[in-house]
């Protein structure tokens, strides 16, 4: 028979990765809620998956791209905010799901024992098929403008990996945070928005004066966005965009991990 | 088996509660407040998880909490609202962190603090059964297993493809405990959740939890308010009293303990004062003798009539702590009919031997005639009776389950 201590816990601890995956049923019936709740009782279903960032692409196309001409490095504006959207609503989208995650499902938290990081790993789960199914819709855009992938396409599960590190990262902590200050959830709508303009989803890079770009790389999703570019329309890979933000998301990820243990164990009490 | 499966040692649990706002009295002041707010409002929910000094935002939920639960036992945690039951379940099942103290348990804990945790309106009946036993700690393999089961014990099958949101909220209950009644823990920590349902399904729901506890021996911790079900499930009682242990023991005396508790607040006064708007009323009851199990008692009735001439009955009857009715004696049994004279009257009734074992006791008092209600008290007088003797030179009788209790003549056939 297994012993359970219960006891006042203290200090940084690394979640328990054992426990999570004796839970992994609940996490997959969590995601699967999640995208059905999202979907449920609308005509389009899950077509608004497609509209959302098909119809912002546009939107961009022609302010951006018709009224502003911001130069999209040669390529068509539609296909360039396209490769960055796709990433982008994915890392906005996971970042408001996941931070509200805890204080929206306060009720479950003071009610019964998970792990806690269940909840804002299934927000990221659940967008996945968002994010699947808007890489179709890249995928018709490739071929209608007649655009063949590079070899840099290879990297492509890499960067992928750095935006599920870094989503995770900053949802783990914004999720801990909006626990007790609710603030976060009314920062955060405004904050995505700010950060879309950190990151090279309207504009190129070349736009970033040279004394700029380091700091500026350090947004991982500038290294996610310009990898993703480079390698579908067969460019040379940026690197020097990429591993700085590589290192942020990591550590992102990692201090996500320890500081959503730390907080953990006060939820249930603040919530 | 008598192996310690849950041992609690020295538990203490330390809330912060909300500080009252501060006021202003003038209008600058209070834009001064307002200014001010952001910096103060970080301050206080910055300090809802931390403690320095002790304060009087400070609140202590529980207080050096220590107790045994042996292997089969099933406990029932009594008292008042905000005695710390709910925080000290919430502990056990490890929801939130006690803030001194330890616990041990040997084996899986599974808790039910409320039924159908993490329904979604949107999800099927079926689906929902997953959602709500994945949370409980079940794996899918299992809810697969026994997911007819399930399914049939909620007794809502026809729907079970419908979208929750459309159930009645009885039928999500019935699924939601459905789900919880096929729980598999060596642990289960129950909170005040049986008291859902029709009358049906809460009988459906007893009988689990007796064969959970009595046949498979699993332990139990209940919450309750409902007296006469903690007395059929449990054996044991823990009664909590503003986070400390107040009384530990049998769960018999552990309810009288908290009956006393909550009737020592309480008075009694022997002179009936609502009167008002009755034709006939009792204006005093007086009591002689002693309430022993076999004891004789005199009762006298002052009675007051505004009418003319009136043909009563009187009642004294019984009832145990929970208001289920015991013994009683009521005139129109004997054939008795009195006739009321205008003004003041006087009834005697003696009992002669009370046959109520030990415990404590409501007499309630009724006066009427025919069908007819003059006057009723219901819960007029609490009282504990004596364990005593049934019969001359007998043996004294004590709380068997029943409290009601007749001498009887006892052979054994020979041959």
């Amino acid at each position: 028979m297994n012993l359970v201590i219960i006891k006042p816990s203290n200090g940084w601890k690394l979640v328990d990765f054992k426990e999570l995956w004796r839970y992994k049923d609940l996490l997959y019936f969590l995601t699967v809620r999640g995208i059905k709740a999202r979907y449920a009782q609308s005509i389009l279903g899950i077509g608004w998956a497609i509209i959302q960032p098909l119809f912002t692409t546009l939107v961009f196309t022609v302010v951006f791209g018709g009224l502003a001409k911001v130069d999209s490095d040669g390529m068509p504006y539609i296909l360039f905010s396209y490769l960055a959207l796709w990433p982008w609503s994915y890392f906005s989208g996971t970042l408001t799901d996941s931070a509200n995650s805890l204080v929206a499902n306060a009720g479950m938290i003071t009610k019964v024992y998970f792990p806690r990081l269940i909840l804002p790993l299934s927000s990221i789960f659940s967008k996945l098929l968002d994010f699947g199914i808007s890489f179709i819709v890249l995928l018709g855009l490739l071929i209608y403008f007649q655009v063949l992938p590079g070899w840099g396409v290879v990297f492509l599960p890499l960067l992928l990996l750095q935006l599920l590190m870094c989503s995770l990262g900053i949802g783990m902590i914004l999720s801990a945070m909006a626990v007790q200050y609710r603030d976060v959830k009314y920062a955060l709508t405004f904050i995505v928005q700010l950060l879309l303009y950190g990151a090279p989803v309207v504009y190129s890079t070349t736009a970033v004066p040279e004394e700029w770009q380091f700091a500026y790389s350090l947004n991982p999703m500038v290294g996610v966005i310009e990898g993703i570019r480079a390698g579908f329309l067969d460019r040379p890979m940026p690197w020097e965009w990429i591993w700085p933000g590589t290192i942020v998301a990591v550590l992102l990820f990692v201090f996500g991990l320890f500081y959503f243990r730390r907080m953990e164990r006060v939820f249930a009490d603040v919530a | 088996m008598s192996d310690t499966i849950i041992k609690v040692e020295n538990l203490s649990k330390r809330y912060r509660i909300g500080l009252q706002e501060k006021r202003a009295d003038t209008f600058a002041q209070q834009l001064w407040n307002n200014l001010k707010a952001p910096v103060e409002n970080f301050r206080r929910i910055q300090s809802l998880g931390k403690f320095e000094a002790e304060e009087e935002s400070v609140h202590w939920a529980l207080k050096d909490v220590s107790f045994e639960v042996k292997q089969g036992e099933v406990l029932g945690i009594i008292g008042k609202n905000g005695a710390g039951k709910s925080t000290l379940l919430k502990i056990l099942s490890k929801i939130t962190e006690p803030t001194s103290g330890r616990i041990e348990m040997h084996g899986r804990v599974a808790a039910l603090l409320e039924v159908g945790t993490g329904f979604h309106p949107e999800l099927t009946g079926r689906e929902n059964i997953y959602m709500n036993g994945t949370i409980l700690g079940m794996t899918k393999k299992e809810i697969d297993r026994k997911l007819d089961e399930i399914i049939d014990f909620s007794g809502v099958e026809k729907y079970i493809d419908t979208p929750v949101k459309y159930y009645s909220s009885g039928m999500r209950v019935r699924l939601g405990f459905s789900v919880a009644a096929h729980l598999e823990p060596e642990i289960l920590i129950i909170d005040e959740v049986l008291a859902v349902g029709d009358y049906e399904f809460q009988q459906k729901c007893l009988g689990k939890m007796e064969d959970v506890s009595q046949k498979e021996g699993r332990t139990v911790l209940f919450v309750s308010h409902n007296m006469a079900m903690m007395k059929n499930l449990c054996k044991s009682g823990l009664l909590l009293e503003k986070g400390y242990i107040e009384f530990q023991g049998n769960i018999n005396e552990t309810i009288d303990n908290y009956i006393r508790e909550i009737e020592s607040e309480k008075k009694f006064n022997e002179l009936i004062t609502s009167q008002e708007g009755k034709e006939i009323y009792i204006e005093f009851v007086n009591f002689s003798g002693e309430f022993i199990t076999g004891g004789k008692i005199d009762l006298l009735f002052g009675v007051f009539n505004k009418l003319k001439g009136k043909n009563v009955e009187f009642s004294v009857s019984f009832s145990t702590l929970d208001g289920t009715p015991a013994l009683q004696y009521y005139s129109g049994h004997m054939g008795e009919i009195f006739k009321l004279s205008k003004g003041k009257n006087q009834i005697k009734v003696r009992i002669e031997k009370l046959p109520l074992v030990n415990g404590i006791y409501y007499i309630n008092l009724w006066l009427g005639s025919k069908g007819m209600s003059y006057d009723f008290h219901r819960k007029y007088k609490r009282i504990e009776v004596k364990a005593g003797r049934i019969i001359d030179n007998g043996p004294i009788c004590t709380f068997n389950n029943y409290p009601v209790i007749n001498p009887a003549i006892w052979e054994k056939n020979d041959g």
